[in-house]
């Protein structure tokens, strides 16, 4: 399978989502500019990667959702392609309606670059069906805007159809309050489409899948895709 | 067509915690200003449009508002526009 790492001006972290998508795919990743008024029809994955698209302005993610590309994402996305959104991907997700709710700025309005603890909540889906539910995984986070917002009843409906894929945690896989970074709602670190194949989320994956860099949790989140999609 | 200058000012819905908001509120307690209370951060826009009328230029700012400036599931915004020489 093929993966397409979309390059937004101002993403810096596709050429580690390309390097994490080629050792699971045997190189099999491009990149994707953002003017490209097309997806290649050979591409079963897209990256919309961490960064800063636009240097952040107005709001993460709002100038880069009407990037020429993102209408095709849309499509890509409704067609029941897998797309997965990190850090400003997932800030870009929610302001193209692909994914519910927002990021607000973190509760205590600092700019937070630490490891956490990710608590996987529901491995029945794409991108996490090689993880056992339950399981701990340990990624990096780096965002002045992760903090998760949506309406009650969106959270409600999230919570209901087990959407909501992994949670903040302690070491001890606890879900509590000093576990939370951001002040997300439910210590809610990333959620899946209405459909499963539409993953966003705040933690970088890509920047802990190689032993090499002293962890690779991250990877089983591209192996599980690899895997679905064989 | 005529010329308006739109003013538009963008805070967080009331349901939503304003931390800025509410840090500056601690600051002006500490300073002795306990009278102030209710501080919401927010943000202010200001454009120029050409329309045929002020009902024509309004509608076409909520427009914009509610597609890019601001994001209705956290902020509300309120308009004002006033007519200018070309």
């Amino acid at each position: 399978m093929k993966f397409g790492i979309v390059v937004f001006p101002g993403s810096n972290c596709d050429h580690d989502a390309f390097h994490s998508a080629s050792l699971v795919s045997n190189g099999n990743a491009e990149y994707l500019w953002h003017k490209n008024g097309s997806i290649p029809s050979d591409v079963d994955c897209v990256i919309l990667p961490g960064g800063f698209s636009y240097g952040d302005y107005l709001r993460c993610g709002a100038i880069a959702r009407f990037s020429p590309i993102m209408n095709e994402v849309i499509n890509f996305a409704k067609s029941g392609k897998y797309v997965i959104g990190i850090c400003n991907g997932f800030q870009i997700l929610t302001e193209s309606g692909l994914l519910p709710g927002t990021l607000l700025r973190n509760n205590n309005l600092k700019f937070i670059c630490k490891d956490v603890f990710l608590k996987v909540e529901n491995n029945k889906t794409p991108f996490t069906s090689t993880i056992k539910n339950g399981d701990l995984l340990r990624i990096p986070i780096a965002h002045g805007d992760g903090n998760y917002f949506a309406d009650s009843d969106v959270i409600d409906e999230l919570e209901s159809s087990n959407r909501i894929v992994f949670r903040y945690a302690n070491e001890s896989g606890e879900i509590v309050m000093n576990s939370n970074p951001n002040g997300s709602i439910n210590n809610i670190a990333g959620i899946i489409s209405k459909e499963g194949n539409v993953l966003g989320m705040m933690p970088h994956p890509e920047r802990y899948s190689d032993s090499i860099l002293g962890c690779n949790d991250g990877l089983a989140i591209f192996n599980s895709i690899v895997e679905n999609f064989n | 067509m005529k010329s308006f200058l739109a003013k538009v000012n963008i805070t967080l819905r009331k349901n939503i915690l304003d931390v800025q908001g509410k840090t500056i509120e601690h600051a002006l307690h500490s300073l002795e200003y306990s009278d102030i209370s209710h501080v919401r951060i927010g943000k202010y826009v200001e454009l120029n449009i050409k329309a045929t009328d002020s009902g024509s230029a309004l509608k076409r700012v909520t427009e914009a508002c509610n597609k890019l400036i601001a994001n209705p599931i956290i902020e509300d915004f309120k308009i004002s526009i006033e007519e200018t020489a070309e």
